[in-house]
């Protein structure tokens, strides 16, 4: 096969990966600070994309204008939902947090499937169909923005843990629980923070995810799986690593997907996925529990 | 001789059980033996489905409620013995107990293989979850590309007769497999009351209490851990030659999808996680539910796709708040029966 | 559209329905025992909601404009009784054993070809009748049910026929792809014509090669890497089995990666439904599909699409409609000839349908001792403006295939 081919295969999956990345992001925060199980995050990204074809379909508005208004809308979801459902849970065990999200899970992908129906919708902007070329190489102009937005939007969150003295004491609420309450934070609010700022970065995800795939209801759980699979691959509690394990597991798919049968590059996902497990717990990013 | 070992088995099985208890145990199972004979036909399907679904509910509970190990992907060792069973049955003819006999140890020895990377690998909690879906997502991408079984487009068991019942075969109407999985139920009801009355059970209870804890006092928590991934492994592939012979087709996807293992456990936590009865209570309490909003939605003349899932996750979503523990450690007190680990 | 239908009221017979069908009793046959007066209760399966819903809510619109065509017809009246499967193979059987203990005298289902076997086995074994509008899996009727029939091909037809259907339109044409590469989706459907084909294609002596088989998953939303393939290989057609998302996104992908193909030969469904030319407009023109399909040219195929188009205006008659109304002209026809609901006469009167007048290509509907139509035809249609042309067979044409693609880069 031609040099170009794997060469735009490649960009293709690392931009896409960029945006997976994204995803998992918002669950490297959710699970990460608020040690929830979050089996419904493939799902608030599917309301993030239904909102975002909506705002497109409606009244014209291009998914990257509305993507700060509906991850505004997911962050105020996320906070009510951990403030007011969710809470009680996170000193539950595993399987009791489980079935509280598969049961949210089930209830968004059919309210969803009530309120648009089955068929696939997609957001058919202007520059849907562009593509840039620099020479052999054919780069998709939907990708590219929503991987330099992935970034960006890392970058920002980043910053905000960082620096502001919010984002510093939702990560003191992460690292020591008991500390962090002797000290006078407020952990049930930081941790409704916490799990508002996860469903903004999927909400924003999904935003961008509608310029590359189309929306149907079920297309939640696929991305559920994914999300996990890249924050454990990239490391838990490392945000740059939930961005690397997306390019990795979007770049490996591509490439597989290219040298094997396509209808089996998810195999490979899962495997470096139990090769980290097994052999690098902490994810390739990830610092090793104390 | 067998008299007196049979009535060993039976007073360790009842031993610390309050006649109460026996007593709503034996009504049930008459009920359970009559049922066909009072019921119509769709109910014994339905009550086929809450036995089955009661059946794999208790053989995960073996992995969850007595050692504690959260498995996401138990519908791997469901397909795995489905494809076995149903594959020797068209190739060679072989009869599904036999095939069944074959498909045990592959079960098994995939849950030992899982086990073993596992715990060997300090794998725990989530992680564990999150590697056992891993591993029956490699089974389904596999089994979809896998010729000799037809891969995606399905493997078909020919339907020879269905006029009378051979339970041999496992061919015949639905009430003869009515009565082949209420069987199989009450043995993996007795199998897990056996177990944890167990040293194994009680090792297991210190494991799930607090496993450093067991570690120090000298438990080899490796050792039993995958007796619990084992034991679970081999009771679960049952159940896939039963869905094998009873549905006569298998898709990677369905069989192997991680739809089938989420169905699968739902009824044991909504039940009551840990306990004997915790999974059958789920499995009455979840598919009744289904086919009731079904009827009561049909009834009022109500024809919008998706609402009955609706109403059934707001549902879950009510008993995993209220009822944290399960439905069966709130109910069986008030029906005074005290249902101890021990 | 989706739409929201509250006021259904299935299971119960209201007085009207009664009085009518005991009036037509009355004056159509005084003289023949009923076993039952009436409407004949039709349970209708078909997947609503799961990931099958988009297919079994679009069937249903072919058992919506049914009951009028069937009173101008002087057919029967059928009392349908809804049945979602949810796409799923426990819920199917749960669902036909229900509808059976409610007293349903006949089945309709169900798409899928797991579920429809399901559903088979609940029928057969009550000896209920089942007609199977649309399941592709040839083992279905291979089972020596005597209660199945089925009005639809296997998946071994739906390819000789494509495969007949290819060379005329080749020969109409004037031009043969001498490679291909085939695209198929990695479900039930699209692995059964991946095997057909390796089997069959040399039987019918092809023109083209086929460069490279690429399966692709049915979860995938990102085909870029599977389109990349496939253009690698530098082939003068597609051939595709894919669905209606896969045929968007692979259209786009050929657009963004700047490749059009002589020719897209579709052999399942996808790329001839509304959704699709709907989003993507000028760039829908072209694609041809080897699939079954109606007949434009039969009388019965104008009134279902003038039917249609009075109820869902902007929807145009396709396979799903058309074998979902022919199952049910099949159960109202048999119901006519037995004169009674009993489901034994039914079966017989069933085995002995013989339909000229009916939608979809070729002679009729009838059925082999195995319950299958054998006679059914497939046909060759093309996207063309907003909907589609039959180019193949001769004798269902409406229009002249366009060959090769225009290039998608100088659509405007």
């Amino acid at each position: 096969m031609p040099f170009d081919v794997y060469l735009n295969v490649a960009v293709g999956g690392i931009l896409t990966g960029l945006v997976y990345g994204l995803m998992a992001l918002g669950l490297s925060v959710i699970f990460g600070v608020v040690r929830v199980v979050n089996f419904a995050h493939g799902e608030m990204m599917s309301i993030a994309m239904f909102l975002a074809v909506v705002c497109f379909s409606t009244f014209h508005l291009d998914p990257l204008i509305m993507l700060v208004p509906i991850a505004a809308v997911l962050f105020a979801f996320g906070y009510v939902l951990q403030s007011s459902l969710i809470n009680p849970f996170i000193t539950r065990p595993e399987h009791s947090q489980f079935l509280l999200l598969v049961a949210l899970a089930i209830i968004i992908v059919n309210v969803l499937l009530i309120v648009f129906g089955p068929d696939a919708r997609s957001v058919q902007t202007a520059y849907a169909l562009d593509s840039f070329q620099f020479g052999p190489l054919i780069v998709d102009a939907t990708k590219l923005y929503a991987g330099i937005d992935a970034i960006v939007v890392a970058a920002l969150l980043f910053a905000f843990f960082r620096f502001t003295s919010i984002g510093k004491a939702i990560r003191a609420c992460a690292d020591n629980y008991t500390g962090a309450l002797v000290v006078g934070l407020n952990v049930n609010r930081l941790y409704a923070l916490a799990f508002g700022i996860g469903a903004a970065c999927v909400g924003a995800a999904g935003v961008m995810m509608t310029l590359i795939v189309d929306v149907t209801p079920l297309i939640g759980p696929t991305y559920t799986l994914l999300a996990f699979v890249i924050v454990i691959t990239g490391g838990l509690g490392s945000m740059l690593g939930a961005l690397v394990g997306g390019v990795l597991i979007g770049l490996t798919e591509a490439l597989a997907g290219l040298l094997f049968t396509p209808s089996a590059k998810s195999m490979f996902a899962f495997g470096i996925l139990v090769l980290v497990l097994l052999f690098r717990p902490q994810g390739l990013l990830g610092k090793r529990a104390a | 001789m067998m008299a007196a070992g049979t009535m060993g088995i039976v007073a360790h099985l009842t031993d610390g059980v309050s006649a109460r208890t026996l007593a709503w145990l034996a009504a049930l199972l008459a009920l359970l033996l009559a049922a066909p004979w009072i019921v119509n036909d769709y109910l014994v399907t339905v009550l086929i489905l809450i036995l089955y679904l009661a059946y794999t509910g208790q053989a995960w509970n073996i992995m969850m409620g007595f050692a504690g190990q959260l498995s996401l992907g138990h519908a791997i060792y469901v397909g795995l013995a489905g494809y076995i069973a149903a594959s020797l049955f068209i190739r060679f003819g072989i009869d599904p107990w036999l095939g069944f006999l074959a498909a045990l140890p592959v079960a098994a020895a995939c849950g030992a293989i899982i086990g073993f990377l596992a715990f060997r690998f300090g794998v725990t909690g989530v992680y564990f979850a999150i590697l056992t879906i891993a591993f029956a997502e490699f089974a389904r991408i596999g089994f979809g590309h896998l010729g000799i079984v037809n891969a995606a487009a399905g493997l078909f068991l020919p339907v020879a007769q269905y006029t009378h019942n051979d339970p041999w075969r496992l061919r015949g109407d639905p009430t003869m497999f009515y009565y082949v999985m209420l069987a199989a139920t009450v043995i993996a009801f007795i199998l897990c009351r056996l177990l944890i009355k167990s040293r194994i059970g009680y090792f297991w209870l210190a494991i799930r209490e607090d496993e450093e804890a067991a570690r120090a006092a000298g438990i080899d928590a490796f050792r039993y851990k995958m007796y619990a991934i084992v034991i679970s492994a081999a009771v679960t592939s049952f159940a896939g030659v039963f869905y094998a012979f009873f549905y006569n087709n298998l898709f990677p996807e369905q069989v192997f999808g991680i739809s089938g293992s989420i169905q699968m456990i739902l009824g044991p936590i909504i039940g009551g996680v840990g306990t004997l009865f915790g999974p059958i209570l789920g499995a009455f309490v979840l598919t009744g539910l289904a086919e009731s909003l079904n009827a009561a939605l049909a009834a009022f003349g109500f024809d919008l796709p998706g609402a009955e899932q609706v109403f059934y996750g707001v549902c879950l979503l009510i008993v995993v708040v209220a009822l944290p523990e399960g439905i069966w450690p709130w109910l069986a007190p008030r029906l005074g029966i005290s249902e101890r680990s021990q | 559209m989706k739409q929201i239908d509250i006021t259904r009221v299935h299971t119960r017979l209201d007085r009207r329905q009664l009085l009518a069908g005991t009036a037509a009793a009355v004056i159509a046959a005084p003289a023949i025992v009923r076993a039952d007066t009436g409407p004949l209760k039709v349970g209708v399966l078909l997947p609503r909601s799961g990931f099958e819903a988009g297919i079994g809510q679009d069937c249903r619109r072919g058992v919506e404009i049914a009951p009028a065509i069937f009173k101008s017809l002087g057919l029967p009246e059928l009392a349908i009784i809804d049945g979602d499967t949810e796409s799923s193979v426990e819920t199917a059987r749960a669902r036909a054993a229900k509808m059976i203990s409610d007293g349903a005298q006949l089945l309709v289902g169900a798409f899928d070809s797991g579920q429809t076997l399901a559903i088979a086995q609940v029928a057969e074994q009550n000896g209920v009748p089942l007609v199977i509008n649309i399941a592709a899996a040839p083992e279905i009727t291979d089972q020596g049910y005597k209660f199945i029939f089925r009005n639809f091909p296997t998946a071994g037809m739906i390819l000789s026929d494509a495969f007949d259907n290819q060379k005329q339109v080749f020969g109409l044409v004037g031009a043969v792809p001498k490679t291909v590469v085939f695209m198929h989706v990695n479900d039930t459907f699209g692995t059964a014509m991946s095997k057909g084909i390796n089997f069959l294609m040399p039987k019918f002596n092809m023109p083209y090669s086929i460069a490279d088989e690429i399966p692709y998953d049915p979860a995938a939303h990102d085909l870029s890497v599977e389109v990349a393939k496939a253009k690698a290989s530098n082939p003068d057609a597609l051939l595709l089995v894919s669905r209606l998302n896969d045929a968007m996104l692979i259209t786009r992908e050929l657009v963004k990666q700047r490749w059009t193909p002589q020719a897209i030969l579709s052999m399942g469904p996808g790329w001839y439904e509304d959704q699709y030319f709907k989003t993507l407009g000028k760039l829908a023109e072209g694609p041809m599909t080897f699939a079954p399909w109606y007949d434009p040219n039969k009388k019965l195929s104008r009134t279902l699409e003038a039917a249609l188009a009075k109820t869902y205006p902007g929807v145009n008659l396709n396979t799903n409609h058309v074998f979902t109304f022919e199952a049910l002209l099949v159960a109202a026809d048999a119901y006519k000839r037995a004169g009674t609901t009993d489901p034994k006469a039914l079966a017989d009167a069933l085995r002995s349908t013989n339909i000229t007048d009916n939608v979809s290509i070729g002679p009729g509907i009838q059925f082999n001792a195995k319950g299958q139509n054998d006679k059914v035809k497939n046909g060759a249609i093309q996207n063309r403006g907003d909907k589609t042309v039959v180019i193949a067979p001769q004798a269902a044409a409406n229009a002249k295939p366009v060959w090769p693609l225009q290039p998608y880069q100088s659509r405007g």
